[in-house]
C-alpha cells in the first residue's frame, strides 16, 4: 500500500511539471499582454521598452527557467491586469468558485443518487422516462444557454432571484464566504443549479447503469433466493456496489466542474476563478493564465491521486495488481 | 387623551417628513469593465476617463454638442502664440481636505508627462508656471491649437497627498504599469465623488464629496456602486430584474426590448469613433489603383450595414470626423453606387476582379464580424474575391501590425476630440521616426496630407484651422485612402425614474456628478 501511493504521488508530480511545461509554452501563443496595459495611441517604442522591461523579450529558455525558479518558491509572478502576486488574486477568487462547485456538487449527489437508483429499480415507470428523457435535455442544452434562461425566468420574469453577483459575504478566518447570509445563498441558487445541469444527467444515468448491471449479477440472485427483504438487497448488497466507479468518476469530474465553472461565472458575474480565467485570456494577462493553469493542474492531479488512493482503500484487489 | 394622540400624530408626521428628506439615493451602476487603478494616469481609456470624471475633476469639460464649459478653470485667454492663461476656480476642496491652487495643476501635467500613455499627447507643452495661486499659464513650445482639447485630460491632482514617499519606499506619485503603488490604492481629487471601496473586478463604491465645490450641480446620487457585468444579457438581465439602475453600454440586439420595457429608458448618441477598413497598397498593387479603391468605396453600402447589422444605431461616414469636429464637411457623404463601382473597376482594367486576404477582429467593435462578412460578399459584387479571417482582439493587433493581410479593419476614436488625430494615425506616410501612420496599414501616402496636416497643428485661429482640416477630408474622400463605414452609437440604458440624457456625451462618460434621480 504505502509504495502503491508513493507511486501516485510520483506520478503527480510529472504531470504537474508537464502541465507547467505545456502551460509556459501556450503563453506565447496567447498574445501580448502590453496591448491590454497601454491605450492604442501610445507610440510602439514605448511599447517595446514596456515589453522589455517585464522581460517578455528574453529567449523563451530563459524565461522558462525564471519562471520555474520563482515557482520553486510559490512565486508564480505578477498578474499584469490586477498589478498583485497571481497566487494571491487566484487565493483570493478560489472561495467563490469553491463554494459554487461545493453546492453544485451537492446537488448533483442528493439528486442522482435517489433518481438513479429509482430507474434503476423502477425501469419502466412513467417517472423513470421522465427522468431519462429529461437528462438527455439537460445534457444537450450549453450550459450559457441553461445559465441565461434561469436568469430570464427567475430574475427577470418572476423576479424571485438575484441575476448576478454573489450577495454578501463574510470573512471567516480570510476566506470571503455567501454561505452565511441569506443573501449570499439567495445568489447561489441559480448558479449552481446551472453548474450542476452539466454533470447531473451524466451521474443519473452512471448510477443507473451500474446499479442495473448490479442488480443482474449472480450474488444478487443468490441474494433473492435466499429471501432477503428488497431493501437490503438493493440498499446493502447492490448500491454499495455501484458506488465503486461512481466514486471514481465522481473525482475526476470534481475537477471538470470546476473548469465548467468558466461558463457559468461569466453569464452570472460570479467573480470566481473561472470568470478570471476568462478574463485573463481576453486580456492576455499570461502570468496570470500560466498560474491559473497550474493550480487547477494541481488540483486535479491531487483530487486524481486521492481517488485512487480512496480506490485503492475500498477494493483490496487494486492493491494487490499494482503491487505486480 | 386627545392632546396626547395629537402630539403623538404630530411627532410621527414630523419623523415621517424627515426621513422622507434624508433617505439616501443609490445608484447602482454596471459597466463592462471597472477602473484598471486609482491613479487616473495609469492607463489612457474610456473606463479610466469615465473614473476621472467622477473623483477628479478636469480644468474644462466638453458639452453634449461639443463645446469646452469650464469646471476648475473659471476662464482662460490666449497671452500669445505659446502661452495661454488660466484663472482657476476659487475655494475648491480636495478630498483630503486640501485647497486646490495653481501648483496642483503644474504637478499634474507635469507627472501626465512622465506617463507612458499621455506624454505623447503633452509632447507640445513645456513646464506649467504658477504666475500665482490661481493663476497658472499652459506653454507649449511652438504655437499648438489644441490647448483646450488637452485641458480637458488635466483632471488636477492632490499635490500635497500625492509627494513623499509610502510606507515601502516608493515615491507616491509614481505612476506603476505593474505593481502596486501609492496612486493605484489611494485617491485625493476635486470630483463629486470619493472612493470607499473597491475590490478591482468586483465592485467599486463611490460616496458624495460634502465638500463637493459644484453647488449649481443639479446631481443627487449620494451613493454610486458600481459593478463589472462583462456579459452583455447578463448585464442587460441585471437592469430589467432590477438589481442595477443603470447599465453601458446597451448590446444592440437588446434595444428593442429595453425600449419595449416599462420602468426601463434607452439612450442612444452617435459617437466619434469611426470604423474603417484599410487597402493595403504595397501587399496588392490593384490597391494602389485609385479607381480600385474608389470602386471598393461604392461598393460598400454604409447605409446599408447600418440599417440590417447596426440596427439602425450607428450613423454611416463618409470622412473621419463626425459632426461638431473641426474637420467636418456636411458635403462628404457615404457613396454606395454598384454601377459606378462596376464601371470604376473596368476603367482600371479589373473587371473580371481578383483576389485578396482580410482579417478583422470579433469581439472589439460592435458586431465587428458581421460587418466584414458583409464586406465581402457586397465586395464579390463587383468580382473582388476575399478571404476572410476573424479572430480575438488579443491576437488581432499583432496581426494588424505585421499587416498580415491585404485588406484590415481598424475603428479609431480621437484622443483629442480633434480631426487631425484621425489623420495622424491611420492617413500620414507611415513614419517610424515620429509615429505618423502607425495604423495606417494600407499605407497610403500623400505628402499633400501630410503638410495640410502638420500645418494645422499650428494653426491657433480655428476658422483656419477648420479650412484645412476640411481639405485633408476632402483629398481623403477623393482618394479613397480608405474605406468609412459609420461611427458606432453609444448608448446607456436605466430605470425611468434616471434623468439620462442630460449627463450622456460623445466621449462615453456621463457625468454621473451631475445626474438626477427622480
Amino acid at each position: 500500500m504505502f509504495a502503491f501511493v508513493i507511486r501516485r504521488i510520483i506520478q503527480s508530480l510529472f504531470v504537474i511539471l508537464v502541465i507547467g511545461f505545456i502551460g509556459f509554452a501556450i503563453k506565447h501563443q496567447i498574445g501580448d499582454p502590453v496591448r491590454d496595459l497601454v491605450g492604442i495611441s501610445v507610440s510602439k517604442a514605448e511599447r517595446d521598452a514596456l515589453r522589455e522591461q517585464l522581460g517578455l523579450n528574453d529567449p523563451f529558455m530563459s524565461q522558462y527557467v525564471r519562471f520555474m525558479k520563482n515557482a520553486v518558491h510559490g512565486d508564480l509572478g505578477m498578474s499584469f491586469f490586477y498589478k498583485k502576486p497571481t497566487l494571491e488574486v487566484i487565493v483570493k477568487k478560489a472561495p467563490a468558485t469553491l463554494e459554487l462547485v461545493f453546492v453544485s456538487s451537492l446537488i448533483i449527489i442528493f439528486l442522482s443518487i435517489p433518481a438513479g437508483v429509482y430507474a434503476a429499480i423502477r425501469p419502466r415507470s412513467w417517472l423513470t422516462r421522465f427522468i431519462m428523457g429529461a437528462s438527455i435535455v439537460g445534457v444537450s442544452i450549453p450550459v450559457f444557454l441553461t445559465a441565461i434562461l434561469l436568469i430570464y425566468v427567475f430574475s427577470v420574469e418572476l423576479g424571485w432571484l438575484p441575476s448576478y453577483g454573489r450577495g454578501a459575504t463574510v470573512s471567516l478566518w480570510g476566506w470571503e464566504t455567501g454561505l452565511l447570509t441569506i443573501d449570499g445563498w439567495k445568489h447561489l441558487i441559480l448558479p449552481s443549479i446551472a453548474l450542476s445541469s452539466i454533470m447531473l444527467p451524466l451521474f443519473i444515468r452512471l448510477i443507473r447503469s451500474e446499479m442495473m448491471e448490479v442488480l443482474q449479477s449472480e450474488y444478487v440472485k443468490y441474494a433473492w433466493a435466499k429471501g432477503l427483504a428488497p431493501r437490503r438487497v438493493y440498499f446493502v448488497h447492490a448500491f454499495k456496489n455501484t458506488l465503486l466507479p461512481v466514486i471514481t468518476v465522481g473525482g475526476v469530474q470534481l475537477g471538470i466542474l470546476i473548469a465548467y465553472t468558466i461558463l457559468t461565472e461569466t453569464v452570472f458575474q460570479w467573480q470566481g476563478m473561472g470568470f478570471m480565467f476568462l478574463e485573463a485570456v481576453e486580456r492576455s494577462d499570461t502570468t496570470l493564465l500560466v498560474a491559473y493553469m497550474m493550480v487547477v493542474g494541481v488540483v486535479f492531479v491531487a483530487v486524481n491521486t486521492m481517488v485512487d488512493i480512496i480506490y485503492g482503500l475500498v477494493n483490496p484487489t487494486v492493491r494487490i495488481a499494482g503491487r505486480k | 387623551m386627545k392632546k396626547i394622540l395629537i402630539a403623538a400624530c404630530l411627532a410621527l408626521c414630523i419623523v415621517l417628513a424627515f426621513g422622507a428628506t434624508v433617505q439616501a439615493k443609490t445608484l447602482k451602476l454596471a459597466m463592462d469593465a471597472d477602473p484598471v487603478s486609482l491613479d487616473p494616469h495609469v492607463q489612457l481609456s474610456g473606463g479610466m476617463l469615465q473614473y476621472s470624471h467622477m473623483v477628479f475633476d478636469p480644468l474644462v469639460r466638453w458639452t453634449k454638442d461639443m463645446q469646452i464649459e469650464p469646471r476648475l478653470a473659471e476662464k482662460w485667454e490666449r497671452l500669445d502664440d505659446l502661452t495661454m492663461r488660466f484663472y482657476l476656480r476659487k475655494g475648491v476642496k480636495f478630498h483630503s481636505g486640501a485647497e486646490f491652487t495653481a501648483k496642483d495643476v503644474v504637478f499634474t501635467i507635469d507627472r501626465l508627462k512622465k506617463s507612458q500613455d499621455y506624454k505623447a499627447l503633452f509632447d507640445p507643452f513645456t513646464g506649467p508656471v504658477a504666475v500665482s495661486d490661481y493663476v497658472v499659464d499652459l506653454k507649449t513650445t511652438k504655437p499648438y491649437p489644441l490647448v483646450l482639447n488637452m485641458a480637458t485630460y488635466v483632471f488636477p491632482m492632490d499635490s500635497a497627498f500625492y509627494t513623499g514617499t509610502d510606507e515601502k519606499g516608493q515615491p507616491k506619485d509614481a505612476i506603476v504599469k505593474i505593481g502596486p503603488s501609492f496612486a493605484l490604492t489611494n485617491e485625493s481629487g476635486t470630483g463629486p465623488y470619493k472612493v470607499t471601496y473597491r475590490e478591482q473586478g468586483v465592485k467599486n463604491v463611490f460616496t458624495r464629496f460634502a465638500d463637493y465645490w459644484d453647488k449649481a450641480s443639479p446631481g443627487n446620487a449620494d451613493e454610486i456602486v458600481l459593478t463589472p457585468i462583462k456579459n452583455d444579457a447578463t448585464r442587460v438581465a441585471a437592469l430589467l430584474s432590477g438589481d442595477v439602475d443603470f447599465i453601458m453600454p446597451v448590446p444592440p440586439q437588446d434595444y428593442e426590448r429595453i425600449r419595449k420595457e416599462k420602468g426601463v429608458q434607452l439612450a442612444t448618441m452617435a459617437g466619434s469613433r469611426i470604423i474603417t477598413v484599410q487597402l493595403n497598397q504595397k501587399r496588392r498593387p490593384e490597391f494602389a489603383n485609385r479607381k480600385v479603391r474608389q470602386a471598393i468605396v461604392y461598393a460598400i453600402n454604409n447605409e446599408g450595414i447600418v440599417k440590417k447589422i447596426m440596427k439602425g444605431e450607428a450613423l454611416a461616414a463618409g470622412q473621419q470626423g463626425p459632426m461638431g469636429f473641426a474637420g467636418y464637411d456636411p458635403a462628404l457623404v457615404p457613396r454606395y453606387d454598384l454601377e459606378k463601382a462596376k464601371t470604376l473597376m473596368k476603367e482600371a482594367g479589373f473587371e473580371n476582379g481578383f483576389s485578396c486576404s482580410m482579417i478583422a477582429p470579433n469581439n472589439r467593435y460592435v458586431n465587428d464580424e458581421k460587418i466584414a462578412e458583409a464586406i465581402v460578399s457586397m465586395l464579390a459584387k463587383i468580382n473582388i474575391k476575399v478571404n476572410l479571417k476573424t479572430m480575438p482582439k488579443a491576437q488581432y493587433w499583432d496581426e494588424f501590425d505585421a499587416q498580415v493581410a491585404d485588406i484590415q479593419m481598424i475603428g479609431w476614436h480621437s484622443d483629442t476630440e480633434d480631426s487631425a488625430n484621425y489623420t495622424e494615425f491611420l492617413c500620414m506616410c507611415p513614419d517610424k521616426e515620429t509615429g505618423y501612420g502607425q495604423y495606417n496599414s494600407g499605407n497610403y501616402c500623400n505628402p499633400q496630407v501630410d503638410e495640410l496636416v502638420l500645418d494645422s497643428q499650428s494653426e491657433t485661429d480655428p476658422a483656419k484651422r477648420s479650412q484645412i482640416l476640411k481639405q485633408v477630408e476632402r483629398i481623403l474622400y477623393d482618394d479613397a485612402a480608405y474605406v468609412p463605414l459609420h461611427w458606432q452609437n453609444l448608448s446607456w440604458a436605466g430605470k425611468s425614474n434616471l434623468d439620462i440624457d442630460p449627463i450622456v456625451n460623445v466621449m462615453n462618460f456621463p457625468y454621473f456628478g451631475d445626474l438626477v434621480i427622480k
